[in-house]
């Protein structure tokens, strides 16, 4: 059925292409792109401002879309939060050692940083914002940068008004100049130097991540379901098995598994599970929302706990597939899951995560 | 650079596991004068059963036994392993090929499921005709195919402040070789005419992924004529969708990160877009805070593959292969030399093959070991004349900060127990 659709909508596009044969190249493949096709995917943005839609955004607006949507990675000032990047501070760092590179220490450009909010971000929920609210956010970023003052309204014309602070500290790649002569010389031989001393150790440091064997690793492919390690269930108190997950379809819960990657940057679940950008997720199924201690939910989730809302199949399924539906200020930034397939996976695999 | 990992080194483990072996080995040996190796005495189970059906494996992986030999990751360089990356196994494979299977994925927002039926390629801008062409028009284009090398330009970037990652894989794996079959890139844009751009000395093209990333670049259009193309093969197979099935761009000799993964769209421009991925980052901070921008090229560059610390040295003295891989971004590696005292004499290794422009070549040196320590290094020689610097001479030019790019000799420091590790010399 599928194939059927995919080369009736192949006739119909090669029915238009037809309608530009006479302007063919050598090959006479493809066909002409319509413009709306081309404004879809041509979003780009330059440094002069060339590619920006009309629009406009406030700082304070910023300050509100920013908080919902990019503060739980970036932090409330833009400053960052664990190991997410830091999009301000730094200045005058860019000559220390570990200069922090931001928006507002780094970035030649402004146009990059429109471009990159519009097309990129909101990480796992991308192309989600609107021109207005991208303008806004941008307005934010530089306002947490001490670029502009608390009033500011950015738009395509007051764009090209704001100032970059490193848009001079760039030189274009010299290395065939400055190194590639020094480094051409006939190499030596012999006696190249009197002394060699080990002046540092990796194994000092010792940040390296240890491997598994091939043994283990070859056992852990074995064991398709569980991802726990063989410790946990034999040192396990006697636990109260719930009716419902002994009746898990072990191949709907690995299924789940692999779905549940999408849910990784933000989530995590299993023994250790701690809160990141989204709460830890142990034991949700069947649970109050908004509940994980320690977690600050948003206002949506802190209302809906306070009408008494459970995570039940309904409404796991309902939030999973379009999050902002069940909950419109919902702060999971994340587009939602579309095959329903993934949704019934999913929820067997949280099930099968006990608390 | 914050280190937020504490564990057991993998050398430690390795060494040890192989340590035994060598020592069973031994026992088997020595048994063998009495009454001979039972692996040979005995009737084996697989000399007397059966083996696998032809219908067990419709697409095979490796052995077991091989299971360690994959790609892994460090967890502290990035907040999460969506946007993040992992190493090649260099340390494990010989040869100059790298598998699909263990070639290194650096994504930025996941590798996602693109399927061919869906794959559109737009191309824009200032070409005669703006055009759309589906995964089907692209393979009635003529074909061409090249082995090349794509190296992260962060490879080895955790090292310049000193010796930080303890084994090939991580210093030097974000490097993998393969054969692609594909239209070049000088084709299609013909196809789309480029009598519109005039001259084609200022113009660029911009090219970008069809991932939540939207990872996009700027490439002169010289480079884009001249040697890259549109995969959709890669080593004979369909590309892996961690490596941008079903079409992906490659830009020889340059950068991982402008060979656009699931490429979705061209524009032909008078100017460089400059985004993220190539002022944020792609920028090389110098020591005085200025930085190098359009520092495409991989600069040539080499290293030991074994032994190294994930491939120590299990057999006690005598005859002993030194190998590794050289590789050069402006053209054909010319020869390989290899230290074993830090840097006081050299001696030429011998290349498995002539080297070839902007692919991997394989280099040995075949001794005999005599057991003592040793400082072991590579350094590589290009066609250009290009010698391979030292992490000293490269410091002196950039300082520590500039992340990228950083080609330096590397040096192991082989134990007389065969251990090794990845040390910084004088
Ligand atoms: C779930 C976590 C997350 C959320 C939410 C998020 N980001 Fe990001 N952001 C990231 C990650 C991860 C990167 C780096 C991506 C990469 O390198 O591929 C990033 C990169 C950036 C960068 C570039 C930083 C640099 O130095 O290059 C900017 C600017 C940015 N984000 C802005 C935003 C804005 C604005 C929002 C809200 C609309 C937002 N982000 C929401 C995770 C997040
Ligand atoms: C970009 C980050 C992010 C991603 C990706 C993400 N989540 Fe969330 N998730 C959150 C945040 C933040 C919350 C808290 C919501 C709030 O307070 O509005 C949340 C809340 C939840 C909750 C409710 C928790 C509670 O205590 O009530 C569930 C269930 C959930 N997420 C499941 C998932 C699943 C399943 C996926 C993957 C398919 C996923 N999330 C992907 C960030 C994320």
């Amino acid at each position: 059925m599928l194939k059927y659709l995919n080369s009736l909508t192949a006739i119909t596009l090669a029915t238009m292409a037809i309608a530009t044969a006479a302007d063919a190249g050598p090959f006479g493949l493809g066909r002409a792109a319509t413009s709306d096709e081309v404004a879809a995917w041509n979003l780009d943005v330059r440094p002069d401002g060339s590619g920006l839609p009309v629009g406009a955004g406030n700082v304070e607006d910023g300050d509100v879309l920013f908080a919902d949507n990019c503060a739980s990675c970036h932090g409330d000032f833009a400053e960052g939060r664990g190991n997410w990047p830091k999009l301000a501070g730094g200045v005058d760092t860019l000559d220390h050692d570990d200069p922090l590179k931001t928006v507002g220490s780094y970035w030649p450009y402004l146009s990059t940083t429109w471009d990159y909010v519009n097309r990129s971000m909101p990480f796992g929920n991308a192309q989600s914002l609107s021109a207005d609210e991208v303008y806004a956010v941008v307005a934010y970023i530089l306002y947490s940068n001490d670029m502009v003052e608390d009033d500011f309204i950015l738009s395509n014309e007051t764009f090209l008004d704001v100032e970059m602070r490193n848009a001079d500290g760039f030189i274009i790649d010299d290395r065939a100049e400055t190194e590639y002569a020094q480094f051409s010389a006939a190499p030596c031989m012999e006696n190249c130097k009197a002394e060699v001393e080990i002046t540092m150790r990796a194994l000092v440091l010792d940040v390296t991540p240890e491997e598994e064997d091939a043994e283990a690793a070859a056992q852990e492919q074995s064991a398709p379901v569980s991802k726990t390690k063989a410790e946990a269930p034999a040192a396990a108190a006697p636990v109260v098995v719930p009716v419902q997950e002994s009746a898990l379809d072990p191949g709907l819960v690995a299924e789940g598994a692999k779905v549940f990657k999408k849910c990784k940057a933000c989530h995590q679940v299993g023994e250790g599970a701690k809160n990141k950008t989204g709460p830890l997720l142990n034991g949700i199924a069947g649970r109050a929302v908004g509940t994980i201690e320690g977690f600050r939910y948003s206002k949506s989730f802190q209302e809906l706990s306070a009408e008494g809302a459970v995570w039940d199949d309904a409404a796991l399924a309902a939030f999973l597939a379009k999050p902002k539906a069940y909950a419109p200020k919902t702060k999971m930034s994340f587009a939602g899951l579309k095959k329903d397939s993934d949704i019934a996976a999913m929820i067997a695999y949280l099930k099968s995560v006990s608390p | 650079m914050t280190v937020s990992f504490k564990g057991k080194s993998p050398s430690r483990r390795a060494f040890l596991k192989g340590a035994a072996t060598a020592a069973g080995a031994l026992a088997t040996a020595g048994a063998a004068r009495a009454a001979g190796d039972p692996l040979i005495t005995e009737v084996q189970p697989w000399a007397s059963g059966f083996g696998d059906g032809v219908d067990e494996t419709p697409y095979g992986l490796p052995i077991k036994f091989e299971s360690d030999v994959v790609r892994r990751n460090v967890e502290w360089l990035t907040a999460d392993t969506i946007s993040s990356i992992n190493f090649t196994p260099i340390h494990a494979l010989d040869g100059t090929i790298t598998p699909q299977g263990c070639a290194f994925e650096r994504h930025h927002s996941g590798a996602i499921e693109l399927a061919k039926e869906d794959y559109r390629l737009m191309i824009n801008g200032l070409v005669d005709r703006e055009l759309i062409f589906t995964y089907a028009d692209l393979e009635r284009f003529p074909r061409v195919n090249q082995v090349n090398f794509l190296e992260c330009a962060a490879n080895t970037g955790m090292e310049w402040a000193g010796a930080q990652l303890n084994g090939a894989q991580f210093t030097h794996g974000m490097i993998h070789n393969m054969e692609y079959s594909g239209v070049s890139l000088r084709t299609i844009l013909e196809e789309a005419g480029l009598t519109k751009a005039g001259d084609l000395k200022d113009k660029w093209i911009y090219v970008e992924g069809a991932d939540a990333s939207s990872n996009g670049r700027s490439i002169p259009m010289e480079k884009a004529l001249d040697d890259c193309i549109l995969a959709f093969k890669a080593n004979g197979e369909a590309l892996r969708k961690e490596h941008g099935y079903p079409v992906r761009l490659v830009v020889p000799g340059w950068e991982g990160n402008m060979w656009i993964k699931w490429i979705r769209r061209i524009e032909v421009t008078d100017a460089p877009v400059e985004s993220r991925e190539e002022t944020s980052k792609y920028t090389d901070t110098l020591a005085d805070g200025t930085s190098r921008k359009w520092t495409w090229v991989m600069d040539a560059k080499s290293v030991v593959t074994s032994p190294s610390p994930q491939s120590p040295i299990t057999h006690g003295k005598g005859p002993l292969v030194i190998t590794g891989l050289a590789w050069s971004g402006n053209g054909a590696i010319k020869r390989v030399d290899v230290s074993r005292d830090g840097g006081k004499t050299w001696a030429e290794a011998r290349l498995a093959a002539p080297g070839q422009k902007m692919a991997l070549t394989r280099f040995y040196l075949d001794i005999d070991w005599d057991g003592s320590e040793m400082l072991l290094q590579s350094r590589a020689m290009d066609e250009t004349g290009y010698v391979q610097p030292t992490k000293t001479q490269l410091r002196a030019v950039r300082g520590l900060n500039s992340i990228y790019h950083n080609n330096c000799i590397q040096t192991w420091w082989v134990k007389e127990s065969g251990e090794a590790e990845n040390v910084e010399v004088s």
